[in-house]
C-alpha cells in the first residue's frame, strides 16, 4: 500500500477547514477531510455519469513514475448548476486538481477544484452550493 | 462521456408530454429578474399542478438524513444499529462498506423519495388522479383524488399506495400505505416496517410558494408519530423549465464502484 501520494509536484499540502460539501450519496467517510492535494496532470478520462461523475488523470512525479488518479464530484444535475458539462475535459487535457485524497493512500479522492489551461476554474466539492 | 437512455415505458409519459406541452394551468409563476417587491399572486383554489422545486436545494437533498425523527421501537433499532450500512448520517460507514440498496439501483421508494434527493418534480392532474412526476430516478407516483378508501390491504409498492383529497381549498391531503419495506426512510439508513402510514400536505401559500409537511406513522419501528419533513418550502418554477434526466444505471453503479467506492474502501 502506497503510504506517500506520487506526483506532488507543487508540494502542496493543505489543511483546509471543511468546505460545504455537494450533495452526495455518501459523506467523506474514507476521504481525508484535513487534507488536501495539488496536482498537475494529464486527463485520461471524463465520466459524466451518476451517482458521481468522476475525473481520471495521470501525474508524473519528480522521479517520472507515473500515478493513476480517480476523483469523483457530485452527479450531473448537481454539477450543472456550477458550469460542469460532460465536454468539459477531453483526454489530453493539462489541469491542476485540488483533491482531498482517500486515507488509504490509494490514487482517489474527492475533486475539490480543478484549473484549466485557459485559466477557468470548475468548482467541485469546494466553495459554496450554487 | 456517458449518455444513457432508459428504456422505461411510462404509462403517463404520453400525459406528461401533453401537460408539458400545454403549459401551467395557471398563471406564469415571477421571472426570474422581477423587482423583488413585486408580490406573487393568490393562491389559485384546489391546484396544487405545476412544475416545483425545493427553495432551499441542500435541504430537499438532505444527504444526512432527516433532522430529527421518534424514538425507535427495539425493532427499529435493531434495523437502524446492526442491519443497514449508511454512506451518511450518525452511523454512517466507508463508502465501500455501504450496504444502502440505492447503490445498486434499487428504487430509492416511498417516502425516500421526498426525504433524499428531493429535485424537481411535476404535479400533472387528471380528471382522477394527481400524477407526480420525479426528476431523481425519473419515477412517477399516482395519487387517487376520485373519493375512493385506501384498501385495507394493499399489495407492498415501492412508491406505496396513495389516495388524497382536498382539506380545504389550499391544502391537498395525501395518505400513503404499502410501501416495501426493503427500501429505506432516507439516506442515514433510518428505517421503515410494511405497518407505516405517511401523510403528505401539501399547502399552497400563494401563486408560486408552497409547504410540503411529511408525517411518519410506523409504530412498528417509531415510538409515536413523527413529521419527517415541516413545511418544506416549495418554490413555482416556469412551465417551460427543463427537467434533467437523473436515472440510476446499473452499469454506471458498478463503474463508480470499480473505480472509487472499493478503492477507498481497501
Amino acid at each position: 500500500m502506497r503510504k506517500n501520494v506520487l506526483g506532488v509536484l507543487f508540494g502542496a499540502i493543505v489543511l483546509l477547514a471543511a468546505a460545504i460539501p455537494l450533495p452526495a450519496h455518501h459523506g467523506a467517510a474514507g476521504f481525508d477531510v484535513g487534507k488536501q492535494l495539488v496536482m498537475k496532470g494529464t486527463v485520461t478520462e471524463w465520466q459524466w455519469a451518476n451517482p458521481h461523475c468522476f475525473l481520471k488523470f495521470d501525474t508524473t512525479d519528480d522521479k517520472g513514475e507515473v500515478m493513476h488518479w480517480a476523483a469523483e464530484v457530485s452527479n450531473p444535475v448537481s454539477m450543472t448548476k456550477r458550469g460542469w458539462t460532460r465536454h468539459s475535459f477531453n483526454a489530453g487535457d493539462q489541469v491542476t486538481v485540488t483533491v482531498r485524497p482517500a486515507k488509504n493512500g490509494i490514487p482517489v479522492g474527492q475533486l475539490m477544484k480543478v484549473a484549466l489551461a485557459d485559466g477557468q476554474t470548475l468548482i467541485g466539492f469546494d466553495g459554496p452550493i450554487p | 462521456m456517458r449518455m444513457r437512455t432508459v428504456g422505461q415505458v411510462m404509462g403517463a409519459a404520453a400525459v406528461l408530454l401533453l401537460c408539458l406541452g400545454q403549459g401551467a394551468r395557471t398563471a406564469p409563476p415571477q421571472q426570474p429578474g422581477a423587482k423583488k417587491t413585486q408580490k406573487p399572486a393568490p393562491a389559485p383554489r384546489r391546484d396544487i399542478s405545476g412544475i416545483w422545486d425545493v427553495a432551499n436545494m441542500l435541504e430537499g437533498i438532505s444527504p444526512a438524513g432527516v433532522k430529527t425523527h421518534a424514538p425507535f421501537t427495539a425493532l427499529g433499532a435493531n434495523i437502524a444499529n446492526n442491519v443497514y450500512k449508511p454512506g451518511d448520517g450518525p452511523r454512517k460507514v466507508p463508502i465501500g462498506l455501504v450496504n444502502d440498496p440505492l447503490d445498486s439501483c434499487d428504487p430509492a421508494g416511498f417516502p425516500r423519495n421526498l426525504l433524499f434527493e428531493l429535485r424537481l418534480f411535476q404535479i400533472v392532474p387528471t380528471s382522477n388522479q394527481y400524477l407526480i412526476l420525479y426528476q431523481y430516478q425519473q419515477v412517477w407516483r399516482v395519487i387517487w383524488k376520485d373519493g375512493r378508501e385506501m384498501p385495507k390491504d394493499p399489495d407492498p409498492r415501492w412508491y406505496g399506495y396513495s389516495v388524497g383529497k382536498w382539506a380545504d381549498d389550499y391544502t391537498f391531503v395525501v395518505e400513503t400505505a404499502g410501501m416495501d419495506d426493503r427500501t429505506w426512510l432516507d439516506n442515514a439508513g433510518d428505517p421503515h416496517s410494511d405497518a407505516m402510514h405517511v401523510e403528505e400536505r401539501y399547502h399552497r401559500i400563494d401563486h408560486d410558494n408552497m409547504e410540503l409537511t411529511v408525517k411518519i406513522d410506523d409504530p412498528k419501528f417509531y415510538t409515536e408519530p413523527w413529521l419527517a419533513r415541516d413545511k418544506l418550502h416549495l418554490i413555482l418554477r416556469p412551465a417551460n423549465t427543463e427537467v434533467m434526466e437523473m436515472i440510476c444505471a446499473p452499469t454506471e453503479a458498478e463503474e463508480y464502484k470499480k473505480t472509487m467506492a472499493n478503492p477507498v474502501s481497501q
